[in-house]
This record gives structure tokens, C-alpha cells and sequence, in this order.
């Protein structure tokens, strides 16, 4: 990446080159479009002209099949399903990408760390990442929820500290090979901090691996904060995600079917296209993955 | 460093990281809030007293502390709080065959169906059955066995009455939790499995052995499976671990009396020792079948070294 600018006069950088390869990838694209459209929309919900309030009760239009004026029809309190989902969606984006942050942070300062560090520092610190993975982490989680608070706070912590030891390896075995580097030398020689040289030279290198875990860690973590809901671990009431969606719709599954079926849709198809844009990401990031000549 | 040497260094790590997941569990039960006799709150304080004694817990917390530790290295975790009458040991003991029923079954499965699948996959790259069985494994991976676990019932049980909705009686009966379960694994194992052969494919040795005019079908079995299949190997590992010790959600959806439901329910009911009990089991599980691929690893590429 280093010596790509002496390549041409006008060098195709490895991001103008990466975006080239995913723009040719049409399920990729869709896939962030129909993100980015669930995102605005949820996050812009309780402003959306003709939304339902998702929590406005109608006992008289309780539990009605899908309609025109219901969408998704009701719950069994005469809640408009369509709008408990973009609801929803506002609490299992928002958990996926707070925690995602919480471990982006965590595992890429220790990664770094480790890797710049080396010797002894990095054996004491990757062995600690090795025992937290023989941890029955779900286990754990469900401990430490259930012992104490179920709040959404709680949750994001013990969601964004499980997550981040991949990132952590990820990050220091790219960290193990740049260090070794000329610009790194550059660098020390011109009496950068080693706190410097991590964080402002190494970091930015380690970027398209780690944008490539991101975006894989988001479906993760929105997947397991729905588990934990389904559990009756994660958000709770008036709250609800699409964990707890799905989660009540289950009770009443072979009455109101509708009531599983949309929240599961949405949260099926919103797990599906981050993943489908990680890969679409890796195979556009990654320069050794150029696969397509074969 | 020789096989043996390498098995005993791990196993020596082994020991360490148990004490340190026992001690763990142990200080966040006992630092939680609420005791496990809770329910029972309204007895008299010279029954709960009794109680008390009965399971250690009036002792100062080192001594519950080492005595837990000497126990537990006999796999001894004491009686369940909940069912007092019942041992720990013989809770999980019973629980543990039924979700490695179940897992084993889901593994199977994963193996049989998503390793062929991946190869073909990768064989015929960039093809529409490449695309279309890499869309499908997406969509494996992708939708929640909370999710799939309802519409299968309300599809096959509900809707027809094929199988039964839950419970774990005769054969039927497996049918639907372990489908829910696999599901994801298959998609998973697919994807590995396409990654790894895809890989090797276009390696010079493979290429050789076109050069030479094997047949395509020997070079893909005889020469790039070997090495094509190790991501999923690797997996198979923690998978397994995880896999057999029961899957919380398959077991709570399907009522299927494994391990993962007890956990739940014990953590629920605060059921202190059955918590430590499974947890430490798991983990111990978990390590061990680790090694054990790592060893199958060894076997399988020469080229790995044992550290």
C-alpha cells in the first residue's frame, strides 16, 4: 500500500480500486442500498409522515391479519405490526452498531498493541485473548444479564466485549507484518511516539480487513442481541426489537402467524444483506482475493 | 517439537484456563445480587439458616472458595440448589446425551450436506450453480434458528401435521429441532469449504497435476480436497463444542430436555452449582475438542507446525 503512489502518474489507489470492484458487485450494492434505506427509515421513524404510533393501542382491531391500512396487520392488542417493526429496527440497528463500536475499539487498540508491542507484552496479551475464547461467552452474557440489570446498557457491554477478540487477532497479524515495514522505520527515525506511529501510521494500513469484520460484526451482534431478547434477556418492554418481536410473535404463532413472519423477515433480510456486503467488501478489499481472472 | 511434547504443553495450558474460568464464574455468581434460596424468602430465619449451612454458604467465601475448587477437580459441583435431591454431575450427565443427540445429528448434516455443496461451489466458480448455492448459504446463514425454528413448525407441524411440533419422543420428533439447528451450519460449512477448495484450486501443485493429465475429478478428490477442506476443520472444532452442548434456542422452542436449556433455567433460578457445573463443563469440553483438531490438523497438512 505504501509504494502504490510511485506505481503512475495517476495510481489506482487500493479504496478507488476496491470501490471499482464493488460497484460491478450488483448483490453488494443492493444490499448496502436496502441498508442504508432501513437505517434512514428506522432511524427517522417517529418522524415519518402516516407512521403509526407502534404503541397505540386499538382493542377493537386486535390481532387482524395484514390489511391495507395494516400492513402487517395487528397484535393481539390491536398494535399496527408495521410500525412495531421499523420500531424495532430502530433498537436492533442502533444495539448492532453501538456494540459493534464498543468491540471495534476495544479489539483494535489491543490488537495494535500487541502486534507494534511484541516479545513479552504481546504473549501475555494474546494468551488473555486466547482464554476469553475458551470462555462459554454466551454462557456469561446470559449470567451476566441475568444476575444484573437487563438494561440496554449492560447489553451493549457485554455484547461489545465478546465480540472484539477477533478483531484484536485480526488486527495484530496485520500489525506483525507492517511493523516490519520501511514506512514504520520512517517513522521511529523521525522520532514518532510509539503511541504515534500505532494509532496514525499502522491503524490506517490495518483498515480494509477490519472494515471487512465490521461489517461482519454488525449482523453478529444484531443477531445475538435478538437472541438474548428471544430469551427474554435483551431489550425489554415497552421497548422491542426484532428479537422481542419475533420472541412474542412465537407465542401465538399458530393463531397469528403474520406476527413471526414480518419481524423475522425483516430480521432475516437485514442480517442477509450485511453479510452479503461484507463479503462483497472482502472480495473488493482484499488484493490477494483477486480471484476473478481464474 | 514431537506430537506428545505438544500435547502435554496443552494440556498444560489447559488446567490453567479452567482454574481461571472456575474462579471467574465463581466471584460473578457470588458477586451477584440475590440468593438462590430468594423464592423461599418468607421461611423462618432459623430454617433459611439451616439452609444456609446445609450448602456451605454460612462459611467465610475463601473457604466456599477452595472447597469449591477441590470439588470441582473431582467433578464434584454438589447438589443442584433447584432439585436438591439430584447431584449436579448426574444433571448434566443426563442432559448431555440428548443434546449430543441432537448436535451430533446437526453436525452430520452440516458435514454431509454443506462439504459437497462447497466443492461443487468451487469447482464450477462463477457459475450460476457457484452463485445460486452461495446465495442460498447466505440466506442459511442469515436467518435466525429463532426465526426458522417457528416457521418450520408453523409450515411442517402446524400446517400439515407431518411432525410434531415439539418434544422429544421417537424419531419424528428429531426431525424439526434438528433441521432448525443445522441449517446454519450447513450454509456455514458450505461456505468454508468453497473458500478453502477455491484456495488450493489455483495453486501451482494443482496445476502440476493437471500438467500431468489427471483426471479433474482425482485432482479435486485426491489432490486439493485435503487441503481445500482444513477451514472447515478448524470449525468443526469450536462448532462441535458448541453444537453438542445444545443449542439454547432449539432446546427451548422444540421443549428438547438438553444442557442448553438447563443453563437457562439454572441461571433463572439462580441454581448456583448446576451454573458452575455446566459452565466449567463446557468449557473443559470445548478445550479439549480444540486440541483435538488441532491434532486432526497436524494429520492433514504436514506442512503445519506444532507450537
Amino acid at each position: 500500500m505504501a509504494e502504490q503512489g510511485l506505481a503512475s502518474e495517476h495510481p489506482a489507489s487500493l479504496w478507488s480500486d476496491a470501490w471499482k470492484r464493488l460497484r460491478r458487485n450488483r448483490a453488494a450494492v443492493f444490499s448496502g442500498v436496502f441498508l442504508a434505506w432501513i437505517s434512514v427509515t428506522a432511524a427517522l421513524a417517529p418522524w415519518l409522515p402516516g407512521m403509526r404510533d407502534p404503541t397505540a393501542q386499538d382493542l377493537k382491531l386486535a390481532a387482524t391479519p395484514p390489511s391495507v391500512t395494516h400492513w402487517f396487520g395487528t397484535d393481539e392488542l390491536g398494535r399496527d405490526t408495521f410500525a412495531r417493526v421499523i420500531h424495532g429496527g430502530r433498537i436492533s440497528l442502533m444495539v448492532g452498531l453501538v456494540a459493534t463500536l464498543v468491540s471495534l475499539i476495544i479489539g483494535v487498540s489491543w490488537g495494535a498493541v500487541a502486534g507494534y508491542r511484541g516479545g513479552k507484552t504481546d504473549e501475555i496479551m494474546m494468551r488473555i485473548v486466547d482464554i476469553l475464547y475458551s470462555l462459554p461467552y454466551i454462557f456469561l452474557v446470559i449470567l451476566l444479564l441475568v444476575f444484573f440489570s437487563r438494561s440496554i446498557i449492560m447489553l451493549f457491554v457485554a455484547l461489545g466485549l465478546v465480540q472484539w477478540l477477533t478483531m484484536a487477532r485480526i488486527v495484530r497479524g496485520q500489525v506483525l507484518s507492517l511493523k516490519q515495514q520501511t514506512f514504520v522505520e520512517a517513522a521511529r527515525a523521525l522520532g514518532a511516539t510509539d503511541a504515534a506511529i500505532i494509532f496514525r501510521h499502522i491503524v490506517p494500513n490495518t483498515l480494509g480487513p477490519v472494515i471487512v469484520y465490521t461489517t461482519l460484526t454488525v449482523p453478529a451482534i444484531i443477531l445475538q442481541e435478538a437472541f438474548l431478547s428471544f430469551l427474554g434477556l435483551g431489550v425489554q418492554p415497552p421497548d422491542a426489537s426484532w428479537g422481542t418481536l419475533v420472541s412474542d410473535g412465537a407465542r401465538v404463532l399458530a393463531l397469528f402467524p403474520w406476527l413471526v413472519i414480518f419481524p423475522g423477515m425483516a430480521l432475516s433480510l437485514t442480517l442477509f444483506c450485511f453479510n452479503f456486503l461484507g463479503d462483497g467488501l472482502r472480495d473488493a478489499l482484499d488484493p490477494h482475493d483477486r480471484r476473478d481472472v481464474a | 517439537m514431537s506430537l506428545a511434547g505438544f500435547i502435554l504443553r496443552r494440556v498444560l495450558i489447559i488446567v490453567p484456563t479452567l482454574w481461571v474460568i472456575a474462579t471467574l464464574t465463581f466471584f460473578l455468581i457470588r458477586a451477584a445480587p440475590g440468593g438462590p434460596f430468594q423464592a423461599e424468602r418468607d421461611i423462618p430465619a432459623a430454617a433459611k439458616e439451616q439452609l444456609l449451612h446445609k450448602y456451605g454458604l454460612d462459611q467465610p467465601l475463601h473457604r466456599q472458595y477452595v472447597h469449591f475448587l477441590v470439588n470441582a477437580a473431582r467433578l464434584d459441583f454438589g447438589p443442584s440448589y433447584k432439585y436438591p435431591q439430584r447431584q449436579v454431575r448426574e444433571i448434566i450427565l443426563e442432559a448431555l446425551p440428548v443434546s449430543a443427540e441432537l448436535g451430533g445429528w446437526a453436525l452430520l448434516l452440516a458435514i454431509l450436506v454443506g462439504v459437497p455443496i462447497g466443492v461443487i461451489a468451487a469447482v464450477r466458480h462463477n457459475s450460476t450453480v457457484d452463485y445460486a448455492s452461495m446465495g442460498i448459504a447466505l440466506a442459511g446463514v442469515s436467518i435466525p434458528n429463532f426465526v426458522l425454528g417457528p416457521v418450520l413448525v408453523l409450515g411442517l407441524a402446524l400446517g400439515i401435521y407431518l411432525l410434531p411440533p415439539a418434544l422429544w419422543h421417537g424419531p419424528e420428533s428429531r426431525v424439526l429441532p434438528v433441521l432448525t439447528l443445522s441449517t446454519a451450519y450447513v450454509a456455514y460449512v458450505a461456505r468454508l469449504a468453497r473458500g478453502g477448495m477455491l484456495e488450493v484450486l489455483h495453486q501451482d501443485y494443482i496445476r502440476t497435476a493437471r500438467a500431468k493429465g489427471l483426471a479433474e475429478p482425482v485432482v479435486v478428490m485426491k489432490h486439493a480436497f485435503r487441503l481445500g477442506i482444513l477451514p472447515v476443520v478448524s470449525y468443526i472444532g469450536p462448532a462441535a463444542a458448541r453444537i453438542l452442548m445444545g443449542s439454547i434456542v432449539v432446546e427451548s422452542i422444540f421443549s428438547v430436555p438438553g444442557l442448553g436449556r438447563y443453563l437457562v433455567n439454572a441461571a433463572f433460578n439462580r441454581d448456583y452449582t448446576l451454573v458452575l457445573g455446566e459452565v466449567l463443563f463446557y468449557a473443559g469440553f470445548l478445550m479439549v475438542l480444540n486440541l483435538a483438531i488441532d491434532i486432526a490438523y497436524t494429520r492433514l497438512d504436514p506442512r503445519v507446525e506444532l507450537a
